[in-house]
């Protein structure tokens, strides 16, 4: 029985995208409220996550795999987080608003700042003028990312403009055209599901 | 082994090194390097410069610890300038992570500029639901946010009086690190006609320059060197200026060990 799913897909799709275009309150309190239905759903999600997060860690502990400690402490730092949430709140001066500040906060800056050294060993061993394409790529991220920082205009006046001219035209130019063809190829696919042509997001059928 | 050929075999960690010391020196020995204010930053300083005095602004800050380095200075910037205008503000995050890093923000922007909150600003907290949420601040902002982030129910804030949905904000700025900004333009622009200003981190920047010669945005700053320029505009030195001079160095660095490799590559091809 497909059929069902089909025509929910068609009857959903079609009402949204009226919905979307009809300015009364109405229909856009209908439209919110479909919206909130999305966000219900995007929770499922999260509790089918921790469930697989719990599942595989739990494994590697029972296996004793390599480096099975450091899944106890995530399972350990998992549970006592959200039992401290559900139990005193999330908002300031709470142990889950502590931890954040002490805990998460650092951790967080500290592996996006470690980004830093990765990326200036890998733009020195993969950042290669191999072939022309190549070659264009290397020269004009060198120029952006002498042009784009204060050193730039201390090395020639003219550096903050080129690379001004190089976002306002080729790179504008560029971009215009992906989100014109993002944007015929999105309405493409979303016309394909709604109609049933596009049947993939059904699963394979037994 | 040539020279060429022990370059092209250099060891990462002196990379890492270069690295370390290109950000640590500059941090801790300013020189003050000279930054230029771009148009779309200050498109953005006179979008906000416009509003007259007692104007309302929402500020969605939609971003997590690790983009801080870049959004939090610019927040604060941007804040401050509003404070400075004497703009009545209303803050929201859409980012569960989010209340950690606007309430500090807030904070110190206000204690800069001598406001109070509840009296010239608000902070609602954190709401999940992106999409959801922007559309039905069109309808009731106190339907989503019945109380602030301290528990204040919304009718006993005095900014807030009168105040219930997009028609009485004046304007709309988006700080953000994801498509929180997409949904922006999507919802508050182009649905609601609320005019816009993103800031966003510098690898999103040019995703949104059509936006900015659509009109759909009025104004861009974009990542750390965005948010210098707006110090800059605003006359004050914060973390954006101070880490301009970092970036600048490691910039140096990255583009001088690129030409460094492929120079030692073209030398070793014609050697061999």
């Amino acid at each position: 029985m497909r059929s069902g799913p089909v025509i929910l897909t068609f009857l959903v799709g079609t009402a949204l995208i009226a919905l979307f275009f009809i300015p009364h309150h109405k229909a856009q309190a209908i439209n919110a409220e479909l919206l909130v239905w999305a966000t219900v759903i995007y929770a499922f999600a999260l509790i089918l996550g921790s469930i697989s997060l719990w599942n595989t860690h739990a494994r590697k502990i029972r296996l004793k795999t390599e480096g099975w400690p450091y899944s106890l402490v995530t399972l350990f730092a998992l549970v006592v987080v959200t039992a401290l949430g559900v139990w005193q709140g999330v908002g300031e001066g709470t142990v889950v608003s502590r931890i954040y500040n002490m805990v998460n906060s650092p951790l967080a800056s500290t592996m996006f700042a470690l980004l830093a050294f990765f990326i200036a060993s890998a733009a020195f061993r993969a950042f290669r003028a191999r072939n022309v394409e190549a070659t264009l790529l290397l020269v004009t991220a060198v120029l952006m990312m002498i042009g784009r920082v204060s050193i730039g205009e201390f090395i020639w006046k003219g550096f903050p403009g080129f690379t001004e001219w190089l976002l306002d035209v080729p790179n504008l130019a560029a971009k215009r055209a992906i989100a014109i063809g993002v944007g015929l190829g999105a309405v493409s696919i979303g016309l394909k599901i709604i109609l049933g042509i596009e049947r993939g997001y059904l699963g394979r059928s037994r | 082994m040539s020279w060429m050929a022990r370059i092209l075999a250099i060891d990462r960690r002196v990379i890492f090194v270069l690295v370390g010391l290109g950000t640590a020196i500059p941090l801790l020995w300013p020189v003050n390097l000279p930054i230029t204010v771009t148009p779309r930053v200050e498109a953005a300083y006179q979008t906000i410069e416009a509003l007259p005095a007692g104007s309302t602004v929402l500020i969605s800050m939609d971003y997590e610890p690790d983009t801080m380095a870049e959004l939090q200075p610019m927040s604060i910037a941007v804040l401050r300038h509003c404070f400075r205008r004497n703009l009545k503000l209303i803050v929201i995050t859409l980012y569960p992570a989010g209340p950690g890093l606007v309430e500090p923000a807030l904070r110190l922007a206000a204690a800069a500029e001598g406001k109070e909150r509840n009296k010239d600003y608000a902070f609602l907290g954190y709401k999940s639901g992106f999409q959801a949420v922007m559309i039905a601040l069109g309808e009731s902002i106190r339907q989503q946010f019945p109380v602030d982030f301290y528990k204040t129910p919304l009718d006993s804030i005095p900014i807030l009086r009168g105040v219930n949905s997009y028609s009485k904000i004046d304007l709309v700025i988006n700080l953000t690190a994801s498509t929180a900004a997409d949904y922006w333009i999507q919802f508050a622009a182009s649905r609601y006609h609320k005019p816009l200003i993103l800031g966003v981190t510098a690898v999103m920047a040019t995703d949104y320059y059509p936006y900015l010669s659509s009109r759909q945005i009025l104004g861009l700053v974009g990542g750390m060197k965005g948010a210098a320029e707006y110090e800059k505009r605003m006359d004050i030195f914060g973390d954006a200026r101070r880490g301009m001079d970092a970036q600048s160095l490691v910039h140096v660095i990255i583009a001088g060990l690129v030409i460094l490799g492929n120079a030692a590559l073209l030398t070793t091809r014609k050697t061999a």
